[in-house]
């Protein structure tokens, strides 16, 4: 069964519709690529997924459970919204660390805090909280970044910083990971291991959503590849037939653009 | 008769400091309350407190004191400020935290303003409530960008102090003017400059140290 089932999204802001009817699913272990041009629809789409930004219509199902129904009168109770969020993690294109926070800190502040809400947190705290931080120092080595745990984000490179955010993103394990544009705030240079972390967490079978303008890479690392025109889903597949292949007029002109480009 | 005026204008310069101090108190929290309602999706607290905003800071600051001073008492017929210097350092503290938290709301409201959406969206998807999301992230960040704002205005507020003097609060200025009156003495009322100056000077060193300590992250 798939982990994610998204049924008819919809979402205007104003009379501008951004998303129309956007149904997909996602197999546990899977990663899926978003591609299209800026104004597709790609980035509201993850967002309405994080609960950033409310859909107008349709449904949002995780592991067989509702999170969100535009039908039903949905719970907008600062609470549930929290929980329900807690099944997405997000890397932001902008990495959006906190300034004031190391970077262990910034991988560690969010559980800490939720570590608050457990029963048995007054009675365990200092191992609860000592977990935490071995977790998050355990994810920042994974991350190569065993050298830059006590840095502020200020004394990171872009790469260094959205590498931190990763880790932050999966301090909390999430069911599904979400990479908003992940490497087109970062110097070319410097995209190369990003995109060589989020590979390693492909071959880990991370199940993820990368929304991305780097195809070559869409098409390494993704098992399904969704492309976006104009709030539409207008092609869905694996990348060597949407990427190779494309069937769609639409599909073919986006990728020339990016070929030649 | 240096000794003498400089003990007088001590003890003037320990009401300016109450009245300083306890106005600070006060007008911190304000503020930043009139802030969080200046932000405010609910239009007519929005409205409202663009209103009281406007009042204050297009009125002077004296007109106020003397309002809030005397205003009551004409109204109730009574004076609520009873007739003694507490009374009147109490009343200086009312008007001039009204005023100062006015001043302070627009300048918190620019610094939260100035955050990145990102950095409160970054707080939500990792879960985190609406207050944690304050104090943990946009509190401290705000904090470093309204110090240079602040600072100066809390420079202001030592000097706006002098104008307690025209309720007869004996604060330092009122203390240098009492010699011109009494003893026909101006020195004593240019000598108060020295203690502003000290006070300043040691503010501004204060928020130097501030703005130092904040200087680790960007």
């Amino acid at each position: 069964m798939a982990i994610l089932e998204v049924n008819n999204i919809e979402k205007h802001f104003g009379n501008t519709k951004v998303l129309k009817n956007v149904s997909f699913s996602l197999e546990e272990g899977s990663a899926l690529a978003i591609i299209g041009s800026s104004g597709s629809g790609k980035t509201t789409l993850l967002r309405c997924l994080n609960f950033l930004e409310t859909p107008n219509g349709g449904s949002i199902r995780v592991k067989g459970e509702t999170l969100f129904d535009a039908a039903q009168k949905n719970s907008r109770k600062d609470k549930d919204l929290r929980t329900k969020r807690l099944h997405f993690g997000m890397v932001f294109q902008s990495f959006n660390l906190f300034p004031q926070y190391t970077a262990l800190e910034n991988v560690t502040i969010a559980g800490k805090l939720l570590a608050r809400e457990r029963d048995d947190y007054k009675l365990n705290k200092k191992s609860i909280l000592e977990e935490i931080e071995n977790h998050g120092r355990e994810l920042l080595i994974q991350m190569g970044l065993e050298e830059r745990m006590e840095h502020y984000p200020h004394q990171l490179s872009g790469g260094q910083q959205q590498r931190v955010a990763i880790a932050r993103a999966l301090a909390l394990e999430p069911d599904i990971l979400c990479f908003d544009e992940p490497t087109s705030a970062l110097d070319p240079e410097l995209t190369g291991e990003v995109l060589k972390v989020i590979r390693g967490l492909a071959q880990r079978k991370t199940t993820m959503i990368i929304v991305t303008h780097e195809m070559a890479f869409a098409r390494d690392v993704a098992d399904r590849i969704i492309f976006m025109d104009d709030g539409l889903i207008v092609e869905q597949g694996d990348p060597h037939q949407v990427i190779d292949n494309p069937r769609e007029e639409r599909t073919k002109r986006f990728l020339e653009r990016y070929t030649q480009g | 008769m240096f000794w003498e005026v400089t003990q007088t204008l001590l003890g003037g310069l320990w009401t300016t400091f109450k009245i300083f101090g306890l106005t600070l108190v006060f007008s911190l929290p304000l503020g930043l309350i009139l802030s969080f309602g200046s932000m405010s999706r609910f239009k007519p607290l929005k409205a409202l407190i663009q209103v009281i905003v406007w009042i204050i800071r297009g009125t002077p600051l004296m007109l106020q004191l003397l309002v809030i001073f005397y205003g009551p008492g004409m109204l109730l017929d009574k004076n609520i400020w009873s007739g003694n210097e507490a009374g009147r350092i109490t009343a200086t503290v009312v008007a001039f935290s009204i005023n100062y938290a006015c001043y302070f709301s627009v300048i918190f409201r620019g610094g939260i303003e100035g955050i990145p959406a990102g950095q409160k969206e970054a707080g939500e998807v990792l879960g985190m409530t609406k207050s944690q999301i304050f104090f943990r992230i946009t509190l401290l960040q705000m904090v470093k960008r309204v110090v240079p704002p602040m600072s100066n205005e809390i420079i202001t507020l030592v000097k706006d102090t002098s104008l307690a003097r025209t309720i007869a609060a004996y604060e330092l200025t009122f203390q240098g003017y009492s010699f011109m009156k009494s003893a026909g003495l101006v020195w004593p009322l240019f000598y108060t400059g020295v203690f502003y100056l000290a006070f300043v000077g040691i503010l501004t060193l204060l928020f130097n140290f501030i703005e130092r300590k904040l200087g680790y992250f960007k």
